[in-house]
């Protein structure tokens, strides 16, 4: 958090600092793990940032498990299509043509960016996940609803996916 | 004052606009990011992340498929 009174800068016609102190949001639960789902989460919240807004994404349930040591961001199902992996096999072949990135790519630069993600406590407990089973180097904060719903509420964009 | 070159030609959706901000949160107040692509859709997105950000587009041009951008931190 940038403190007011250390950014002045004594030149007045100095450009603006890019961080401004109160930036907008966007905040978004990532309840499906379908791997298309998880990709869409991750574009708009690149997008987001990119265009100077703070993001946070609250991983709960089926998209909690994307983010299981064991598991990888990409290997949920294809939301519909899927056909015992064909679909999604399929799909995974035009996105790389057509020059699209992949989830871990996405998931770097969101991070780079200052991006957050939050992991559902309750989604650990019913499922026996530890946070050493999760990817804790994407990880920063376990938290509960409480959480979700202060941030949520001062947030212009709020999406659940 | 620094220029620093960006090359994002044939990346798609979010890339361009991702690279921009990675490429000014690295630029000094006063730098100049020239970014060249190819992807439509961000010829129009990056201006509008540029005004978001509160910077200055110094120019867009357009040559055929390829677009420049110049934004100044």
């Amino acid at each position: 958090m940038d403190h007011p009174d250390t950014a002045v800068t004594e030149s007045a016609a100095a450009p603006e600092e890019m961080e401004q102190p109160a930036a907008e949001k966007a905040t978004i639960v990532v309840q499906s793990g379908d791997f298309d789902k998880v990709q869409s989460a991750f574009i708009i919240s690149n997008g987001a940032l990119a265009m100077g807004m703070e993001v946070s994404l609250y991983f709960t349930f089926w998209g909690l498990m994307r983010l299981r040591k064991d598991s990888t961001l990409d290997s949920g199902p294809l939301s519909k299509m899927h056909m015992f992996g064909l679909g999604k096999w399929m799909i995974k072949r035009r996105m790389k043509k057509a020059g699209a990135v992949p989830l871990e790519r996405l998931a770097k630069d969101f991070k780079e960016l200052g991006g957050k993600i939050f992991a559902c406590d309750m989604t650990m407990a019913i499922m026996g996940v530890k946070a050493e089973d999760l990817r804790q180097d994407l990880i920063e904060e376990y938290c509960s609803v409480g959480t979700y719903i202060e941030e949520a509420r001062h947030s212009i964009i709020t999406l659940f996916i | 004052m620094a220029e620093i070159k960006l090359d994002v030609r044939g990346e798609t959706c979010p890339v361009p606009l991702v690279e921009v901000r990675k490429a000014l949160r690295r630029a000094a107040p006063g730098d100049v990011v020239e970014v060249v692509g190819t992807h439509p859709s961000s010829k129009k997105e990056i201006p509008l992340a540029v005004r978001a950000l509160k910077l200055e587009l110094v120019s867009v041009k357009e040559e055929g498929d390829t677009w420049t951008i110049r934004i100044q931190r």
